[in-house]
């Protein structure tokens, strides 16, 4: 006979966890004394129970292995769930713990009591709560299959006080059986001959991978297929990757802020061949527009993600990597040289490249990371910086983008860093945000120096919101409501200075360089192209500590191409 | 797409919140809901929900494959366009009822097998096990008969497949 407790750190070290993302409190004292002194697992207190689970996040993305995150009752479980829903939209395999009040007090509004499992009913996989001792073996089991099995996403286990501390056995089982949950396994055969014969029919066939392609480590058999059967690739932004940037036959990302070769393709094709991807609305535009002439093929884990928003001709249930293998028994090198020619006019005549900005563009320090680091891991935040990075970043070797596709989560980038540089100590990092999202939880900064990780971050400050802004300049009459982050009281009401110029507005705050300094970290502030090296040379001496790179940008500078909301891919605006 | 009634015979675990967590599906995906009954099986682990809603085509296959998801669901079975045997149970209260509205209420139960299972001076209560849509007629014509003065409330459809021709 053990308590609970004692089960939960057995149950840890049988499923391997390293590195626990944990904050402590009332409900959570008990378990947090279980781990009291281990040496083999390492536990991380970051400063916000929200960037506690985007570095979970991060570690589980950037490592494929699944983040875990033990917080405290009440308000530490309800600050877990903007993270939640970032990662069940993205796939990510997290297994959430969060203690809760004793049986006998649920529901009856107890301190620091919230339903967890029914706030995150609909933003994650799978939440329950252990009300019985006996379970709770079995039940941190199924969460751990759960969360990185079939469509991996984040699972909510609530332990009450009297399960930490009930006594019972110390068993933890090897196995699982669930009758409701049965991950699809294997490929069915018939659906793949049939999507193949429509592919070798094809005269203009395109393949689009998802971030599936990413999450079930099928990039080399990916570039295994498009090298055999010489057919164009494009990919989403979660999917970016998948080949590499320089293959020749990939035309970069589609949708909102895809390339004008990529959009194109997608809307004169006759066969679109996709796998792992959601067709979010981000990536169709108008839908009655989308891939007009072309068959829809459409490979899945989730059964749930097929036929959803694109009415798919031909559906596959099963895991990326297992269809691709199975794909390359069969392909061969398909005749298309005039539409391969044609995409790649696309490529060439409209590549994706910023117009001129005053001082520094982001797409010459994005390019710098390119081509100055092995391997990078980058991290976005939301709004520009990110839609920069996806457009110019390119991934390679073991390198990684981790960004919040799905939901958009500002606050997002610095501790998914975090967790990535935890899960990969000998990765360089990088983490790129603007200048509104990095303070969503710049606090994270004291984490990164405690626990002594080198991560870069790069905060392309143009004062704005700019994606917001950007719209508002484009759609909404450069009515800039709320998104200037210079504004002060002192303001006059519908200032359009940034048009104007921006002498008289005021000083920004906060100065991130001195802020920096007070965490003992390090900050340096750049404002021409020109001193891109010297900030990342400055950043690389630090090997145990955090260094900000403030890199003031045009605030007028947009994020080009576009295409406006409800308009079809082929209504691109290339400036 | 069409437009039509639906039916699905749900399996799920019996365990606490169970319920929330299907309904709360259908309201979190805006999935039109018109009924849902839940209760335990032979089996009690296992509780069976009978759900009832209208909906296009693609939306009903996207309603299957998101209960199918669902960790808590064991068996999702569509049973639209199978025979089935599916009844509501419905009670009617008649209040207010003068001796000829009285024989009215009797009349009516005759004429359409339903039960009276009450009685007062002045209400009637009446049983009624019907489908949903009988039901329907059922409330329009008392309502109709006996404005403003009948009470009702209904228990929602439950359905189970019928037994094949075959086997008789």
């Amino acid at each position: 006979m053990v308590k609970g407790t004692e089960l939960f750190v057995k149950a840890l070290r049988a499923e391997g966890v390293d590195t626990l993302f944990a904050y402590p409190g009332g409900q959570a004292i008990d378990l947090f004394d279980a781990l009291y002194g281990i040496d083999d697992m390492e536990i991380i207190i970051p400063r916000h129970e929200q960037a506690l689970i985007h570095a979970a996040d991060g570690y589980a993305r950037s490592t494929g292995k699944t983040g875990v995150c033990l917080v405290t009752s009440g308000p530490g479980a309800s600050n877990l769930v903007t993270g939640i829903a970032t990662a069940n939209y993205d796939s990510v395999p997290l297994v959430c713990f969060t203690g809760q009040v004793p049986l006998g007090l649920l529901g009856n509004d107890a301190f620091q009591e919230v339903d967890i499992v029914g706030i995150t009913n609909s933003i994650c996989k799978y939440s329950v709560t252990v009300r019985k001792r006996e379970d709770l073996g079995r039940i941190i089991k199924e969460a751990f299959y759960i969360a990185r099995t079939g469509r991996p996403g984040p699972v909510v286990v609530d332990l009450p006080k009297d399960i930490q501390n009930g006594m019972g056995s110390d068993v933890y089982p090897d196995e699982v059986s669930m009758r409701g949950y049965k991950p699809s396994e294997g490929v069915h055969a018939g659906q793949l001959k049939k999507a193949l014969a429509e592919l070798k029919k094809a005269k203009k066939p395109l393949f689009l991978a998802g971030g599936g392609v990413n999450i079930a480590g099928a990039n080399e058999s990916m570039k295994k297929l498009v090298d055999i059967t010489g057919i164009p690739v494009i990919t989403t932004i979660m999917g970016k990757g998948a080949v590499p940037c320089s293959h020749s036959l990939y035309l970069g990302n589609l949708g909102i802020h895809g390339s004008y070769a990529a959009n194109h393709a997608v809307n004169e094709c006759d066969v679109l061949f996709s796998i792992g991807t959601r067709f979010n609305d981000r990536i169709t535009g108008k839908i009655s527009e989308f891939a007009p002439d072309a068959k829809i093929i459409h490979i899945d884990v989730d059964p749930a993600s097929i036929s959803k928003n694109i009415v798919v001709d031909i559906p596959i249930v099963a895991d990326a990597k297992l269809a691709i293998d199975k794909m390359l028994e069969y392909v061969t090198p398909m005749k298309i040289s005039k539409w391969v020619e044609q995409t790649m006019e696309w490529k060439q005549k409209y590549p994706i490249k910023m117009k001129e900005c005053k001082g520094m563009s982001p797409e010459a320090v994005i390019r710098y990371i390119n081509e100055n680091f092995d391997s990078p891991i980058v991290a976005t935040d939301v709004g520009q910086n990110q839609l920069w990075t996806t457009q110019y970043f390119e991934p390679s070797g073991n390198g990684k983008l981790l960004t919040s596709g799905g939901l958009g989560t500002m606050g997002y980038g610095l501790p998914a860093a975090l967790g990535a540089k935890l899960g990969n100590p000998g990765s360089t990092v990088i983490a790129i945000s603007g200048d509104g999202g990095i303070q969503m939880n710049i606090q994270e900064l004291a984490t990164a120096m405690v626990y002594g990780l080198q991560v870069i971050i790069v905060i392309l400050n143009n004062g704005y919101l700019g994606n917001v802004r950007q719209w508002q300049e484009l759609f909404y009459g450069k009515r800039y409501s709320g998104t200037c982050l210079k504004y002060r009281k002192s303001c006059e009401k519908n200032c359009q200075k940034c048009a104007a110029g921006e002498e008289k507005c005021p000083k920004y705050i906060p100065d991130f360089i001195k802020l920096a300094e007070s965490y003992e970290a390090h900050g340096i502030r750049i404002f021409k192209e020109e001193d891109i090296k010297k900030a990342f040379d400055y950043a690389m001496q630090f090997k145990d500590s955090p260094t900000i790179i403030e890199c003031i940008i045009d605030g007028d500078a947009n994020v080009f191409p576009m295409v406006p909301t409800g308009k079809g891919l082929s209504e691109i605006i290339m400036c | 797409m069409e437009v039509k009634k639906r039916w699905i015979s749900l399996y799920v675990e019996n365990q606490i919140g169970v319920l929330a967590k299907i309904s709360g599906m259908f309201a979190a995906k805006s999935y039109n809901l018109d009924t849902l009954t839940v209760g335990e099986t032979q089996d009690p682990s296992v509780s069976r929900m009978t759900i009832g809603l209208t909906s296009d085509d693609m939306t009903f296959e996207q309603i299957k494959k998101q209960l199918n998801r669902n960790v808590v669901v064991i068996k999702v079975i569509d049973i639209s366009e199978v025979p089935i045997h599916k009844k509501e149970l419905l009670y009617i209260k008649v209040n207010s009822c003068s001796d000829k509205d009285k024989s009215e209420v009797f009349r009516i139960a005759q004429a359409f097998s339903l039960d009276i299972i009450d009685y007062s001076r002045n209400s009637v209560l009446v049983q009624c096990v019907k489908t949903e849509d009988k039901n329907n007629d059922m409330i329009a014509l008392f309502n109709k008969t006996f404005i403003n003065r009948i009470e009702v409330v209904r228990g929602g459809s439950v359905a189970i497949e019928a037994l094949s021709l075959n086997d008789r």
